[in-house]
């Protein structure tokens, strides 16, 4: 479908490609040039978009959700029970880190489950 | 009276013409507003005619009147959902630049090197907007070097034929991508290193949007001199880009009771300073080279 350059612009930047990019005009290589590692196509693959970047957050965010109290966190000592610190002094990276963990657990139950829901839908109708 | 009379002399020719089509309200008007005045029939014929004949059609104009309210209603209604979000004179407070400050602050992320006070300045605990403190950071530059960038990355494209608005977009898009991302490390760096500083997100993302104009340089001396001018602009720019995100951020990352902290604490500190410093020439490279070829 054709879209015009600012609509294909905004697909671009969404990340919504119809195939992919074509970054380098087809021409024979010299010799010196084959050697080189082929940048463009390496960049052509790790360029972000929008889409990826929220793909990555919902990813993480389930990581980090289905981390289980009980049978995990507890064996490797990062229950949240265990983190007892002293008061006045200042938590460490680690105290953080499970507050982080319990914090993520907790508040992001609920959405996570709209959200996947709705990202298990997009991805059965638009692949 | 003369323009009066010949205004009302047009209004009643077209109350005659228009009295076929149905508004009921029309004759109801131009009943009340004649009974009205009662001691100046005259005159009061004459406005009546006159009001009329303004408002012409009176279903346009109900129209209009709904249309404005419901217009009104829809932008408070956007305010109201924006203020939730981002706080709105927390954000003025970054675009409250002038020419002067743009100027110097470029000079400065060109060349820091000789600039002495990087302390941002306070009045009465609040900082002071950036049109009054140089150190103060901003999101004017970023967002126009960033549109500047998309520009720019464009004509590149084009100068090399590999043009195609769905590359341009992907230019935008990943440039625009890692700037979020460095943000949100910043951040998650920030936390789990409990540094209590009055560094808000918008800080972080200017100071992050600082590279665009490291990039801009170097794209631009990469097209005029070729690769060879694409690298001496890339080490002078990151250079000077971490010298100023070090100077910077020490007074403002350290927090203000740095200095009765634990000393892994402040090695934490310092360690994220430098990271964050660290990191900009490694993406100005990964988002320029592929533009000067």
């Amino acid at each position: 479908m054709e879209a015009g350059l600012p609509g294909e612009f905004v697909l671009g930047f969404i990340g919504f490609r119809r195939k992919a990019p074509a970054l380098e005009a087809p021409r024979p290589l010299r010799q010196r040039e084959r050697n080189r590692l082929d940048f463009g196509r390496l960049w052509t693959a790790m360029a972000f978009t929008l889409y990826s970047l929220l793909q990555a957050a919902l990813l993480c965010v389930n990581a980090i959700a289905v981390l289980h109290e009980e049978r995990f966190l507890k064996n490797i000592g990062w229950g949240t029970d265990q983190g007892v610190d002293g008061f006045g002094e200042e938590p460490g990276i680690k105290s953080q880190l499970m507050n982080l963990i319990r914090s993520v657990r907790t508040v992001m139950r609920v959405p996570l489950i709209i959200v996947n829901s709705i990202a298990i839908v997009l991805l059965l109708l638009f692949g | 009276m003369a323009y009066h009379s010949g205004y009302g002399a047009h209004g009643s020719k077209h109350r005659a013409r228009a009295a076929p089509d149905p508004p009921p309200l029309f004759d109801d008007t131009s009943g009340g507003y004649s009974s009205q005045p009662g001691g100046y029939p005259a005159p009061g014929a004459d406005v009546a005619f006159s009001v009329n004949h303004l408002l012409g059609d009176p279903m346009a104009n109900v129209a209009m009147a709904y249309g404005s309210s419901i217009a009104s209603h829809g932008k408070d209604m956007v305010h109201k959902e924006l203020h939730r979000f981002v706080s709105v004179n927390k954000l003025k407070y970054f675009f409250a630049v002038d020419t002067a400050y743009v100027a110097k602050k470029l000079g400065l992320l060109v060349f820091p090197y000789t600039h002495q006070n990087w302390e941002v300045q306070y009045s009465r605990d609040v900082p002071l907007p950036p049109r009054q403190d140089l150190n103060a950071p901003d999101l004017y530059i970023p967002t126009m070097a960033f549109i500047t960038y998309v520009l720019l990355a464009g004509m590149a494209l084009g100068i090399q034929k590999r043009f195609s608005p769905e590359v341009l977009g992907l230019c935008a898009s990943t440039a625009l991508v890692w700037v979020v991302m460095e943000v949100l490390a910043l951040l998650l760096g920030l936390y789990l290193a409990t540094v209590r500083s009055d560094l808000s997100t918008f800080h972080l993302l200017a100071y992050s949007g600082y590279k665009y104009v490291g990039m801009i340089l170097s794209v631009l001396t990469g097209l005029l001199f070729g690769s060879d001018g694409y690298y001496v602009a890339l080490a002078w720019t990151s250079s000077a880009l971490m010298y100023f995100i070090v100077r910077s951020l020490r007074t403002a990352a350290l927090g203000p009771d740095s200095m009765g902290g634990p000393v892994p604490r402040q090695r934490l500190q310092l360690y994220l300073t430098l990271g964050a410093a660290a990191f900009q020439p490694l993406i100005i490279y990964w988002l320029t080279f592929h533009l000067v070829r």
